[in-house]
């Protein structure tokens, strides 16, 4: 249970159309991960999911069932909102079971879900609490909790992880993944993060202006990025694209390399350059490089402790089965 | 005010406000005490000495005064009732996007502008009015017998008088909590399968229940003293006459300083008995 399809859907707030005629289709049981820059769309294609947004034309199908106009509670989906949507007045307890007091399920039958639940994200010992007295991981928690108890066909998450520090979004992002494998449920996520994509998805759409710029498990995006747009999206640091006469060697108009993909020498490399910035974070190391001739910067990210400081002059070779080219479209080369 | 010296400098400059205030609060409450045991009769001797608690018992006794305290009780009831519920409704109406709403929203704050003599005036002579007025004309195209309403129906009709008055204080007030609040809630419970109905009783109006509170403390303090209303349309006549009207008629037309001295006294009582039902009814409400 749990497939989502969409047919030649669009989306026009008056005159402007956000979304252009889109075709999508999401496995059951797949974690897709819709990712883009902000104002690209991923967010309302989100809502014209849970049908929060009417569609302007096309069709969404749920299961087999057309659901274009299905009412959201219709639909058996399931939304976790950025800014969690918590009911301040109510306890964690009442919170969670909302969505099963408004289905009119019996007392018992509720109870034990919220139990259920409840342990399952750790959170019993605040049943009685307000979401005013929560952090904000346990917030989330709650949320999601919200989300379980109703067993839904998929799960939409709209950028869950935004308000959290950096340290929880890391464990918050492992407990959803977590959560993904132990439900084995359709679960959708919009974020503009590219690393929670890479980490969680399997599957990623990546969207600009509406469109869709490539679908793909996230080493497949990685390897082979269709266009520059992905290109430069997927991977930290980002891909170095270099023009001109360097990439003319190529027979490209453009070419990409990732950091990672470039190794440091002392002395003769393929290009040269002069560190500008160097961090060093031990684990790996990041350096700026200016002065190539071939870009104003290049990033470059050597594994481990590497010594080299600003100001020094070193070579650089990439790796030659590594290099992507882009023809003058920036569509991606054979 | 971390330091000691910006503490002291702070009492110092908060000190002649705080002695005004003071001064205007307790130089009139002390006066009324002083007045209610004595006997001052301005027109008819004027102060006659001290007399225990004999104003106040003369009030109480009073074959006025309950009926007056009950008239006061049902106008601040029933105005608070009209006004919330109504107020409530109407936000909820001015929330919706529609075409001319910066208009429509200067047009129901509209009466709030309105001096209460005014609106009284206007309401006894253009609406009420048994022969004249509009509802009298209402009545009469469908064939009724016009209602004399200050004189058949005269706590009714100052309850309605007054609450119109009210209504835009309350329907503002409560505009503005309802605007503030998260879409994502509203969101989120009709995903979660709440009918707009539902998603009124679990989400609105538990969010509204703070700007509720206000409401009703703010507009009883000004409703247990309405007085211009009273005075331009019955006269306290017909059973209308409300503990401060009472007050009014026993010091300016029986010219018995010391029996309303009393009388204000009771006044204070009573607000505080209606403050202490209020608190415990819709207090915890104000509590974060």
């Amino acid at each position: 249970m749990g497939q989502i399809k969409l047919e030649k859907v669009t989306k026009s707030f008056g005159d402007v159309e956000v979304i252009p005629p889109l075709d999508l289709t999401i496995g059951e049981g797949e974690f897709t991960v819709f990712v883009g820059p902000s104002g690209c769309g991923k967010s309302t294609l989100l809502r014209l999911i849970a049908g929060l947004e009417d569609i302007s034309s096309g069709q969404i199908t749920i299961d087999g069932q057309d659901a274009t106009n299905v009412p959201p509670a219709k639909r058996r989906l399931a939304m976790v909102f950025q800014s969690y949507a918590l009911y301040p007045h109510m306890s964690v307890r009442k919170n969670i079971a909302f969505p099963l007091r408004m289905a009119k399920l019996d007392q018992a039958e509720q109870d034990k879900r919220v139990e259920q639940a409840a342990s399952v994200l750790n959170l019993t010992d605040y049943l009685d609490r307000r979401p005013g007295q929560l952090s904000g991981g346990q917030r989330q928690r709650v949320a999601i909790g919200r989300a379980i108890v109703r067993e839904p066909a998929a799960f939409l998450f709209d950028e869950p992880l935004s308000n959290l520090d950096a340290a929880l979004r890391v464990g918050m992002r492992l407990e959803i993944s977590e959560l993904h494998k132990r439900l084995a449920t359709t679960m959708i996520y919009v974020t503009h993060d590219q690393v929670e994509a890479m980490t969680m998805a399997d599957k990623i759409v990546v969207l600009r202006a509406g469109h869709i710029e490539q679908v793909g498990s996230p080493l497949e995006l990685y390897r082979t990025p269709r266009n520059l747009f992905v290109a430069g999206f997927i991977g930290s640091p980002k891909m170095n694209h270099i023009d001109g006469a360097e990439a003319a060697k190529h027979s490209a108009k453009t070419i990409g390399v990732r950091p990672e993909h470039i190794d440091v020498v002392d002395g003769e490399g393929v290009w040269q350059g002069t560190v500008g910035v160097a961090e060093h974070l031990g684990s790996d190391t990041f350096f700026h490089i200016h002065g190539t001739g071939i870009a104003e910067t290049l990033t470059v990210r050597a594994t481990g402790e590497v010594d080299f400081r600003h100001g020094d002059r070193i070579g650089l070779v990439p790796r030659a089965d590594q290099i992507h080219r882009f023809d003058d479209q920036g569509l991606r080369m054979p | 005010m971390a330091t000691q010296h910006s503490r002291s400098a702070a009492r110092l400059m908060m000190g002649p406000a705080v002695v005004l205030l003071l001064g205007w609060m307790l130089v009139p409450l002390l006066m009324t005490l002083y007045f209610s045991f004595k006997s001052y009769l301005p027109l008819r001797g004027g102060d006659l000495g001290w007399i225990g608690f004999d104003n106040y018992v003369r009030f109480v006794t009073s074959s006025a005064f309950w009926p007056s305290v009950s008239a006061t009780l049902i106008i601040v009831g029933g105005v608070l009732l009209i006004t919330v519920v109504l107020g409530v409704l109407l936000a909820i109406l001015l929330d919706q996007p529609m075409w001319g709403q910066g208009i429509v929203r200067i047009l129901v704050i509209a009466p709030f502008f309105v001096m209460p003599t005014v609106s009284a005036l206007v309401w006894k002579n253009m609406f009420m009015d048994p022969v004249n007025g509009l509802f009298a004309h209402l009545w009469k195209f469908f064939g009724a017998q016009p209602v004399e309403w200050l004189s058949d129906a005269s706590l009714f009709s100052i309850v309605l008088i007054v609450s119109w008055q009210w209504l835009p204080f309350a329907t503002l007030i409560l505009l503005t909590a309802i605007q503030s609040l998260d879409s994502e809630q509203l969101e989120a419970a009709e995903m979660d399968g709440a009918p707009p109905p539902k998603r009124f009783v679990f989400i609105i109006l538990p969010h509204l229940g703070r700007a509720i509170t206000i409401v009703v403390l703010i507009q009883t303090i000004f409703l247990l003293s309405i007085f211009a209303e009273i005075f331009v349309t019955t006269g306290g006549a017909f059973g209308s006459r409300t503990l401060t009207y009472l007050i009014f008629q026993r010091v300016l037309e029986s010219q018995n300083v010391g029996l309303g001295s009393a009388g204000g006294v009771y006044a204070i009582i009573l607000a505080n008995i209606v403050a202490l039902f209020l608190m415990r009814i819709v207090g915890k409400n104000l509590d974060a």
